[in-house]
């Protein structure tokens, strides 16, 4: 767990007065976990923007595997091998489950055969398998627009796995989930994610789950990144404990 | 419900060919509504996506015009009518790179525009288009063959029927594609088509390409049928009807179009012979009707009667 994956240095962004990103350095390493975590308005979302292309920081660059994504559009980007999950999950609400997922099978191919159906059998089947391996078989022929949120956010994260990305970014995953599915979709996501050896980002809330699954943790505050590394140490770190766990308990 | 689509179809055409035979005055008005049928199946496409255009009788009157300018130089209908499907498809590529930058009402009111200048230079030229007055066209030759006048009706309205087949046949095939799954993605997640990779506005440029390509058949047919083209078939009034269609028919697939446009072209029809000042109101009327009572048109009262929902 050496190499380096994803390489922010020197990112800085604001909006009006606001600092989003205040000269940022973080290295993803291959294969880890790592939590982002922070209080609301720390600038955990803009990363995940500016790593996928959704906003292009005033300064700094991003490499990913050596090659600067920087400025990039989030469709080169995701060609690269770099995709992303959503806080509010975006699904295609008129479309069953498996339809979603099978049309982000299909984007890999570039979707442009006009004639041949979307769910054929090599798309149908790779989606069955992944709505499988999340647990969501038994929704496949649901429409997106009647799932609950565990259910949206996990298919939400279907989607982006279907693309098989190297590096996975995921806006907090957990948001808006029962708490008594909470561990279990976590559980089952990690799992999928292993298997598939995907490295994964993930912005994160519930110390619970960040303790149980990051394999760094990265502390958000104001822009800058106030700590970073094992869950143990971060976690434990009095100011951390202060100025972010405290007022998450107390939000 | 898509199962049913062929059978549908297949019970229309023999429909509307019984029809023609034993009241011969219907076979205009049923190639009109063919036409027109194929013209809102391009409507339907942008519909797909979310996307209403008020201005797609541009590309019905280009494809007449394609026709009433050619007809001396290129005299056989399946040449005029290629031609009238090409140059519509370019005017489409042209004008769409700018409109499908837009969407809801910025591309519905850029479409109108767009129409509304054509209008207008169709209007304003009148030594090249002969402005109102319009420019005759006369009979021609279908694949070659030489043919008098009634023989042409039924040439044209089977060439008409022929085609709403095969566009029918294609869009249906294209819109369970993950190319036409991808329009309808536009509608309710743009976003997270760019984040799989799929360029949106490529998707919605193809659909569009497609759409003006339908809109100039259809208006080609127009022409050769009514063998008068003038600058009224550009007016803003002509791609409402086109929407009014869309809508009477229902969205929910190919079939609709073509149910909207024979009932639109009928209701009009008789309308207008037995109320001859109230023919609008009448109409009006049942669009009012079927958006009260069937908001998925024509074809989503056929889904439920056939006992499924059928439409997205």
């Amino acid at each position: 767990m050496t190499e380096v994956l994803l390489q922010a240095t020197g990112l800085r962004l604001a909006f009006g007065g606001v600092k989003a990103a205040d000269n940022i350095d973080l290295g993803v390493m291959k294969g880890e976990f790592l939590a982002i975590i922070g209080p609301n308005g720390a600038g955990k979302t803009t990363f995940i923007n500016m790593s996928t292309g959704y906003l292009r920081p005033n300064a700094g660059e991003i490499t990913y595997e050596g090659r600067r994504i920087t400025g990039m559009s989030p469709r080169a980007i995701v060609k690269l091998g770099i995709a992303r999950s959503f806080q509010l999950p975006q699904l295609f609400i008129e479309h069953t489950v498996e339809q979603n997922i099978a049309l982000a099978v299909a984007s890999r191919d570039g979707i442009w055969s006009p004639l041949a159906p979307l769910m054929r059998p090599r798309y149908r089947d790779e989606a069955r398998d992944l709505l499988a391996r999340f647990g969501l078989s038994a929704i496949a022929d649901t429409r997106a627009d009647a799932l609950n949120e565990g259910a949206r956010k996990l298919a939400d994260i279907a989607m982006a796995v279907a693309l098989k990305p190297r590096l996975l970014l995921m806006d907090e995953p957990t948001s808006g989930v029962a708490a008594s599915e909470k561990m279990a979709i976590v559980e089952t996501l990690v799992n999928v994610l292993r298997d598939a050896k995907v490295t994964a980002v993930f912005v994160e809330h519930d110390m619970d789950v960040v303790e149980r699954f990051a394999d760094r943790v990265a502390v958000w505050s104001q822009g800058r990144i106030a700590a970073l590394g094992p869950p143990d140490q971060v976690l434990n770190d009095p100011a951390v404990l202060r100025d972010v766990i405290g007022i998450e308990r107390h939000a | 419900m898509r199962r049913y689509e062929p059978i549908l179809a297949l019970v229309l055409a023999a429909a509307m060919i019984t029809a023609a035979i034993m009241a011969p005055w219907l076979r205009f008005v049923l190639t009109i509504a063919l036409a027109k049928g194929i013209a809102v199946v391009g409507i339907l496409l942008l519909l797909r996506a979310g996307q209403v255009s008020f201005g797609h009788a541009l590309y019905v009157a280009f494809g007449a015009y394609v026709v009433a300018f050619l007809a001396p130089r290129l005299n056989d209908a399946v040449l005029l009518l290629a031609a009238a499907a090409v140059g519509a498809g370019i005017l489409g590529l042209l004008i769409g790179l700018f409109v499908t930058r837009y969407r809801q009402i910025f591309f519905g009111m850029l479409n109108l525009a767009m129409s509304m200048v054509f209008y207008s230079l169709l209007e304003k030229l009148y030594h090249i288009t002969h402005g109102s007055d319009g420019i005759r066209v006369e009979v021609m030759p279908v694949a070659g063959q030489a043919l008098d006048r009634v023989a042409y009706e039924w040439s044209i309205f089977g060439i008409a029927l022929a085609l709403a087949f095969t566009v029918g046949l294609l869009v249906r095939l294209y819109l369970s594609s993950p190319m036409g799954e991808a329009l309808a993605g536009i509608k309710t997640r743009e976003t997270r088509l760019e984040f799989m990779g799929v360029p949106a506005r490529g998707v919605l440029l193809s659909a569009y390409v497609m759409s003006a390509m339908l809109g100039g058949i259809g208006g080609a047919i127009i022409a050769m049928t009514s063998r008068h083209v003038t600058p009224l078939l550009a007016y803003w009034t002509s791609s409402g009807e086109l929407v009014f269609i869309a809508i009477l028919g229902g969205a929910g697939g190919v079939l609709g179009p073509f149910l909207g446009a024979a009932a639109f072209e009928l209701v009009r029809i008789y309308a207008a012979a037995s109320f001859a000042d109230a023919w609008q109101l009448i109409l009006g009327s049942v669009l009012l009707l079927v958006i009260l009572f069937a908001p998925g048109g024509l074809w989503g009262m056929a889904a439920r009667l056939l006992g499924k929902g059928g439409t997205r």
